[in-house]
């Protein structure tokens, strides 16, 4: 079980805010957090860290990382940590990388057959893509058999497919290592895909937290469907309206009554639901 | 012409030479920790140490002089104290101008090792941080090796800068043959005495040294660039 009780005051892009968290994570549990930007959240991971100090206690099973007399500092606490920008070092080969944590050459080589990166395992990190050198980054972080892997948005620099491609992976660490996790993420496929709970962060309080399903899923009561997106435009079509919406990546039009029209705003953002229809999946 | 040079005499080279590479060795040594200090600190005293030790780039080379053969003349503290105890004297003999060249170009030895250190990604230290290593460890085996052009540049600029002084080393060293006499000063004794011959020869054979190790500093550098993807950032 790990315990967490922070405090901290920050000075974010948004004035003063209480970084104010109180948690209880299982042991094995995959956690993402999610929350927009200046919530908090890379701050709540860097302080699990070590590398920022905070007010509260971090306690890991029966070892205390923080309390008021204690503060672990980042080399002693057994963590892994994956940043967005892969961090590796640039003067070390991708087997280097892995061995600077923890010169054992068998677990190295495991990790890396995991991941499919034997064949570069001689490669400078510069000569790698961007995929390869996050790969190379989360090896890393499992080297010295982490307590806690933390991970910064370890997918967000990467394109769509090579994120599917990472998730699988780092699926099948967390099964095979049973790592307690915890993933900053912004993309609900992937939460959904990869966490057993998910823990919403806002002005740095905690305001969801739950399962994936049940925090991400929109829909309520009768509803089938239930989107937000941005209102990118309305148009007058002879007596009906049409809005433009942008969900996600796609453009959708919705047709809008005169009054609903009045109401909306470009750029305002909106919730598309519908009920009642047989929703046609279809292979592309 | 193979007469004249045979007849020249290479001491002032071999000197300079020498008290260039104890200078950059010594510097070198004094000013890892230093940058790094700058390079990381949030202090309040930073800017008060940067300008410090800026300060010698923009003195005359006639002050600093001056000041150097103040503090460690008989009369000073600090020289008596070096006479006394360790039996060193510090003005008009290769010590003193050992010492001084120290002084003299600090600036280009710390400034390249900070501006380097500066430009890592910290994340990388960080990196290096979780995974158990101390900052000792991490500076010797992430940081430097991570700054291969900042610290070549430091060095080779140190090098020539300290090959290339002349005020500090003739208030503080004088001129004295095999001892004091470095090659910047051989030459304007040369031209006081209007030997021209010598003081041409001398002249280019310091033009070509200081060329070839520039170039060489810039060819390094980008060939390092191009391997590692630059300053890493």
């Amino acid at each position: 079980m790990i315990k967490i009780e922070l405090n901290k005051k920050l000075h974010g892009a948004n004035g003063q805010m209480d970084l104010d968290v109180n948690l209880k994570i299982k042991e094995g549990d995959f956690i993402a957090l999610a929350g927009q930007s200046g919530s908090g959240k890379t701050t709540l991971l860097r302080i699990l860290a070590g590398l920022e100090d905070a007010n509260g206690t971090i306690k890991i099973g029966e070892d205390i990382w923080l309390d008021n007399k204690n503060v672990l500092p980042p080399q002693k606490r057994e963590i892994g940590f994956v940043f967005q920008d892969y961090a590796l070092f640039p003067n070390m080969s991708v087997e280097e990388n892995l061995l600077f944590v923890n010169k054992d050459k068998k677990l190295a080589n495991h990790l890396l057959q995991i991941t499919e990166l034997s064949e570069l395992k001689s490669r400078l990190p510069n000569t790698l893509s961007g995929g390869q050198k996050q790969r190379v980054s989360l090896c890393r972080a499992m080297m010295n058999r982490p307590k806690l892997l933390l991970m910064d948005e370890p997918l967000s620099a990467l394109d769509p497919s090579m994120r599917t491609k990472l998730q699988n992976e780092i699926l099948t660490l967390h099964k095979e290592f049973g790592t307690t996790t915890i993933m900053v993420s912004h993309d609900p496929s992937e939460i959904y895909r990869l966490a057993s709970r998910i823990v919403v962060l806002d002005q740095g309080v905690i305001i969801d937290d739950g399962v994936p399903k049940d925090v991400l899923l929109k829909t309520s009561g009768s509803q089938k469907f239930s989107f937000e997106g941005e209102l990118l435009d309305i148009k007058k079509v002879d007596v009906i309206y049409v809005a433009i919406i942008s969900i996600g990546q796609q453009l959708v039009e919705v047709v809008v009554s005169q009054d609903e029209a009045k109401n909306l705003k470009i750029g305002d953002s909106v919730r598309v639901s519908t009920k009642a229809f047989a929703p046609i999946l279809s292979q592309k | 012409m193979l007469e004249i040079l045979q007849n020249l005499e290479f001491t002032p080279f071999l000197l300079s030479f020498k008290l260039a590479a104890l200078t950059t060795l010594i510097l070198f040594i004094l000013c890892l920790p230093l940058a790094w200090y700058l390079s990381q600190t949030k202090s309040k005293a930073k800017p008060f140490l940067e300008a410090v030790t800026a300060l010698p780039i923009v003195l005359p080379p006639s002050v600093l002089g001056f000041y150097i053969l103040f503090a460690l003349s008989q009369n000073s503290p600090i020289g008596a104290f070096f006479d006394e105890y360790l039996g060193v004297k510090l003005v008009f003999n290769f010590t003193g101008l050992v010492v001084a060249s120290c002084f003299y170009s600090l600036p280009f030895m710390v400034q390249p090792l900070q501006s380097g250190f500066e430009n890592i990604n910290k994340n990388m230290l960080e990196a290096s941080y979780v995974s158990g290593k101390s900052k000792f460890e991490t500076i010797l085996r992430v940081a430097v090796p991570n700054i291969k052009p900042a610290l070549m540049t430091a060095i080779i600029v140190t090098f020539a800068h300290t090959v290339g002084e002349f005020g500090v080393v003739l208030m503080v060293g004088g001129s004295i043959p095999d001892e004091t006499k470095v090659a910047s000063v051989a030459i304007y004794e040369m031209v006081e005495i209007m030997d021209y011959t010598s003081a041409h020869i001398y002249s280019a054979i310091m033009v070509i040294i200081s060329f070839l190790v520039l170039l060489s500093v810039y060819m390094f550098n980008s060939k390092q660039n191009k391997k590692f993807g630059g300053f890493h950032k």
